[in-house]
C-alpha cells in the first residue's frame, strides 16, 4: 500500500515515460480536487445552515451524504438542457467554463498533502501557481463577453479589475514566505517551517494579507462581486446552465479550496505539526528519524506509511480550518462596492503588503549572519532548531548537512 | 423611453433591471442609463402587478372590499385593512369600541414590527448579509403565528371590521404576545450586532441615496423614508387615530437622509412599537367590552365623502371613499405611500454604483401590490 502509494505520487511505476507520468499526476490532481470540492460543498451547505439556524442538506446519502449530496447535485446539473442564448458567441460561449475549470485543478499539482505526497514537487513550484491563477480571469472576462447579456458583461469586466488588482497583494504576501524560506518549492517551504517553527510567527502579518486577498482572488463575499446575486443576478455566469454552470460552481469551490490549503502551506506549517510530530515520532514512539533524511532530503521508503498519514491528516484538518474561517466571513459579511474593494486593493492590502515585504526583508537580512553562505535562506535560521526536534544533522550542530540548509532537492 | 439617441449619450448603456431581478422586491422594472457602473438615470416602470383594485370596490359592498385591501400592501395587510375600514367608518359616523380601538393598535403596531423585520432581512440580502434576512424572519414567525392564533391567515388577514375586529384574541393570547416581544427586544441586539457597527455596512449605506428635507416633502415621501431626512412627520402623532392618542412613544427621525439614516429610523421604530404594544397589552388585560361596534347588517352610508390616513409601516396610507347612499361606493382612492417613495428614486439614485441602487431601492422599502394596486 505505502510503496504504490508512494509510487504513484512520484509517478514512477510507469517508467520513467514522461508523458503516462504526466497524465498520472494530472488524473491524480482532477481526483483529489474532485472529492474535496464534493465535501467542501457539502461542508459550505452545512456551516452556513449552522450560521443562519437552518438544519442544511439532510436527505441524501445518509451518512455518506456529505460526498454524496454534492454528488447528486452534479448529477440533477448534468441532466439539465445545456442552453445557450441565441445571441451568444458560440465557441467562447462553450469553451469559458473550461479556461475557469482548468487552472483550478492544475494548481492542486502542487499541494503538499504530507511530506512525501505531492503531486509534482516542481522546482518553480509557487511561480507556477501564480502564473496558473492568472487564467481563470480569462475564462470569466470570455464568459462575459460571450454571453451577449449586460448583466454578464458588468460581471467579467468587475472581475478582471477585481482579479487583477488582488493578485499583487496576493503574490507579495507569497514573496514574503519565498523570501523567509529561500525557496519556491512547496514542499521545501512546509520542511522548513517544520524544522524552524518560530519562522511561522514571522509570516503572520502576511498570512492576514494573503487570506484578505485570497478571499477577493477565489471571489467570496464580500468580495463575490463577479457574481453579485442582489445585483448582477448572476453575473458572469448568468446565462449558464447545466453542466457548464457546474463546472464554473466546480472551479469556485476548487478555488475556495486551494486557496486555504495555500494559506495552509506557506504560513502555517502545511502538514507539519511545527517539529512537535518529528519530537513525538523519535521520543514517544522511538523511530530512527535520522533514518528518513539522506543529505537533508527526505527519503519517502524510510518514514512509516502511519506518519505519512498522519501529516496528510494535520494538512486536511489545518486547511478545513482556514476554509471554515473563510466560511464564517463569508456568511457574516456584506459586500463591497466596486469602488470600495478597487480602493482597499489598492490604498490599503498593497501598501500593507509592501510593508510586510520590506519589513520580512529586514528581519531576513538581520538574521543572516555576514559570509552566511547558505544560498537562499538566513543560515542563523539553522542554529534556532527547536533543541531535540530538528533533524540529527541540525541538532548536533552539523549545519552542513542538515536538511534546513538545503531545503530543495539535492 | 431613456435609450441612448442623443450625442451626449455616447458610450452609455441602457440595462433593464427588472422585472425579472433578485433585488427589484417584487415585478418593478428600472431603466437605468449608465455610464460603466455608473447611474446617469433611472426610470421605474411599474404596472406589472395591476388588479384593478380600485375599480373592483365599486361594484362590492363595503364589506366585501376588506379583503382587497389585505392585497395592496401584502406585507402590512393589517394597516391596508385598518385604513379602509377607518374611512368607512367616518363616512357612517360609527364609534368602536374601546375595546376594540386598543386591539386594532396592538395588532397595528405587530403589523410594523413584522414589516420592518422582513424589511430588515430583505435589506441587508440586497447588502449581501444573508444570514440576518434569516435571523429577521425567525421572529417574524412568532408574530405570523400570533395572527394566525388570532385570525386563521398568515399574510393576507382580513381581521378589521368596519366597526370593529373580527373577533377577539383567544386565551392566552396577550401572554404569548408579552413574551414575542421579549423575545424581539434582545433580538434586536443581535442586528445591530451584525450590521451596525459593520464596516463594509457602513460604507455600503452612509452617504448613499440622500435626500434633504426639503426636498423629501417636495416629492412627498413619507414613512420612515422622510423621517430619515429629518422631518418628524407621523399620522400617529399628528392626527391619532384608534388608541394612538393615548399610549407614549417617541417619534424616530434622523437628519442624514441617507440609506443608514432611514435603517436606523426603522430599528428605532421597532423599538417603540414593542412599547406601544407592551402598553396595549397592559390596557387590553383588564379591559372588558365587545369588540365589535354596532354597525348595519347592510352598509349604506349616506350621500358624502371621507377620507382617513394611517401611518403604515412604508409611510403615509391614506383612504378616500365616496358613497352615493348605495350598498356600493362610488369610489375608492387609495393613496400609496410606496409609489411617492418610488418616485424619488431617481433623484437618490443620480450619479451612484449600480450596487447603491440596490442598496437604496431597498432603503426606501416598496411593496409592489401597493404601487400597482
Amino acid at each position: 500500500m505505502d510503496t504504490w502509494l508512494n509510487n504513484l505520487w512520484h509517478g514512477v511505476t510507469l517508467g520513467g515515460n514522461e508523458v503516462m507520468r504526466s497524465l498520472m499526476v494530472a488524473l491524480l490532481s482532477l481526483v483529489i480536487m474532485l472529492v474535496v470540492v464534493l465535501v467542501v460543498i457539502w461542508l459550505e451547505r452545512k456551516v452556513s445552515a449552522d450560521i443562519q439556524n437552518r438544519i442544511g442538506p439532510i436527505r441524501t446519502g445518509g451518512v455518506l451524504g456529505f460526498v454524496l449530496q454534492s454528488l447528486a447535485d452534479a448529477l440533477k446539473l448534468l441532466m439539465k438542457e445545456d442552453l445557450r442564448p441565441a445571441g451568444a458567441d458560440r465557441w467562447p460561449f462553450y469553451i469559458a467554463p473550461y479556461l475557469v475549470f482548468l487552472p483550478a485543478f492544475m494548481a492542486y499539482m502542487i499541494l503538499p498533502f504530507s511530506a512525501t505526497w505531492i503531486p509534482q514537487d516542481v522546482k518553480i513550484g509557487i511561480l507556477y501557481y501564480c502564473a496558473v491563477s492568472a487564467v481563470p480571469v480569462l475564462g470569466i472576462a470570455i464568459a462575459g463577453w460571450a454571453s451577449n447579456n449586460k448583466w454578464s458583461l458588468l460581471g467579467a469586466l468587475r472581475s478582471a479589475a477585481q482579479l487583477v488588482s488582488y493578485e499583487i497583494p496576493l503574490g507579495l504576501a507569497i514573496l514574503a514566505a519565498v523570501l523567509l524560506h529561500g525557496t519556491l518549492e512547496t514542499g521545501a517551504i512546509v520542511r522548513s517551517q517544520w524544522l524552524n517553527p518560530w519562522l511561522t510567527l514571522l509570516t503572520l502579518p502576511a498570512l492576514l494579507i494573503f487570506l484578505t486577498a485570497g478571499l477577493a482572488e477565489v471571489s467570496r463575499t464580500p468580495f463575490d462581486l463577479p457574481e453579485a446575486e442582489s445585483e448582477l443576478v448572476s453575473g458572469f455566469n448568468t446565462e449558464y446552465s447545466g453542466m457548464r454552470f457546474a463546472t464554473f460552481f466546480l472551479a469556485e469551490f476548487s478555488a475556495s479550496f486551494f486557496i486555504s490549503a495555500l494559506a495552509v502551506t506557506l504560513f502555517l506549517g502545511g502538514w507539519s505539526l511545527w517539529g512537535l510530530d518529528l519530537a513525538w515520532a523519535r521520543h514517544v514512539f522511538h523511530w530512527d528519524t535520522a533514518a528518513w533524511f539522506v543529505d537533508g532530503a527526505l527519503v519517502p521508503a524510510a518514514i512509516p506509511f502511519v506518519m505519512k498519514a498522519f501529516w496528510f491528516a494535520v494538512f486536511m484538518v489545518k486547511t478545513f480550518v482556514v476554509l471554515w474561517i473563510l466560511m464564517w466571513v463569508k456568511w457574516t459579511l456584506p459586500r463591497l462596492r466596486i469602488d470600495q474593494v478597487l480602493n482597499f486593493g489598492w490604498k490599503a492590502l498593497l501598501p500593507a503588503a509592501l510593508a510586510n515585504l520590506l519589513l520580512v526583508s529586514l528581519v531576513g537580512a538581520w538574521l543572516q549572519p555576514a559570509g552566511g553562505d547558505t544560498p537562499g535562506r538566513p543560515a542563523v535560521v539553522n542554529a534556532i532548531v527547536l533543541p531535540g526536534v530538528g533533524p540529527p544533522g541540525a541538532a548536533d550542530g552539523d549545519a552542513a548537512g542538515s536538511p534546513a540548509s538545503a531545503p530543495g532537492r539535492p | 423611453m431613456i435609450l441612448p439617441a442623443m450625442p451626449e449619450d455616447y458610450g452609455t448603456t441602457v440595462v433593464s433591471m427588472g422585472p425579472q431581478h433578485p433585488s427589484t422586491h417584487g415585478v418593478l422594472r428600472l431603466m437605468l442609463k449608465m455610464d460603466g457602473e455608473t447611474v446617469l438615470r433611472l426610470v421605474p416602470v411599474i404596472g406589472y402587478l395591476h388588479r384593478g383594485t380600485e375599480k373592483l370596490a365599486e361594484s362590492r359592498t363595503y364589506t366585501m372590499i376588506i379583503p382587497y385591501t389585505d392585497r395592496l400592501d401584502y406585507l402590512s395587510a393589517m394597516y391596508m385593512n385598518l385604513g379602509y375600514v377607518l374611512a368607512v367608518e367616518r363616512l357612517l359616523g360609527l364609534e368602536v369600541p374601546e375595546r376594540a380601538r386598543w386591539l386594532r393598535t396592538a395588532v397595528a403596531e405587530l403589523q410594523r414590527l413584522a414589516s420592518h423585520l422582513l424589511w430588515l432581512g430583505s435589506f441587508a440580502l440586497d447588502l449581501a448579509a444573508t444570514t440576518v434576512f434569516l435571523y429577521t424572519f425567525r421572529e417574524r414567525e412568532i408574530i405570523l403565528d400570533l395572527f394566525e392564533t388570532l385570525c386563521g391567515a398568515r399574510l393576507t388577514y382580513n381581521y378589521m371590521r368596519i366597526g370593529g375586529v373580527m373577533a377577539d384574541v383567544p386565551a392566552g393570547w396577550l401572554g404569548r404576545a408579552a413574551d414575542y416581544l421579549d423575545v424581539q427586544e434582545r433580538m434586536l441586539v443581535e442586528y445591530e450586532n451584525l450590521l451596525t457597527g459593520n464596516p463594509i455596512f457602513r460604507a455600503r449605506t452612509e452617504g448613499i441615496g440622500v435626500i434633504s428635507g426639503a426636498d423629501a416633502v417636495n416629492f412627498g415621501l413619507s414613512g420612515p423614508t422622510l423621517r430619515g431626512s429629518g422631518v418628524p412627520y407621523d399620522i400617529r402623532k399628528l392626527e391619532p387615530y384608534d388608541a394612538y392618542g393615548e399610549v407614549e412613544f417617541a417619534v424616530a427621525t434622523r437628519e442624514a437622509g441617507d440609506c443608514f439614516a432611514r435603517y436606523e429610523v426603522r430599528l428605532d421604530e421597532m423599538r417603540e412599537s414593542i412599547k406601544i404594544v407592551r402598553q396595549c397589552l397592559e390596557k387590553l388585560d383588564g379591559l372588558a367590552g365587545e369588540v365589535q361596534g354596532r354597525a348595519p347588517r347592510v352598509i349604506k352610508p349616506a350621500a358624502g365623502e371621507a377620507y382617513a390616513r394611517v401611518e403604515a409601516p412604508r409611510g403615509l396610507f391614506g383612504v378616500f371613499s365616496v358613497s352615493d347612499g348605495t350598498a356600493n361606493p362610488v369610489r375608492v382612492r387609495f393613496r400609496s405611500p410606496s409609489f411617492a417613495n418610488l418616485c424619488a428614486l431617481d433623484h437618490m439614485c443620480r450619479g451612484v454604483k449600480l450596487a447603491d441602487v440596490v442598496a437604496v431601492l431597498g432603503s426606501i422599502d416598496i411593496v409592489l401590490g401597493e404601487i400597482d394596486r
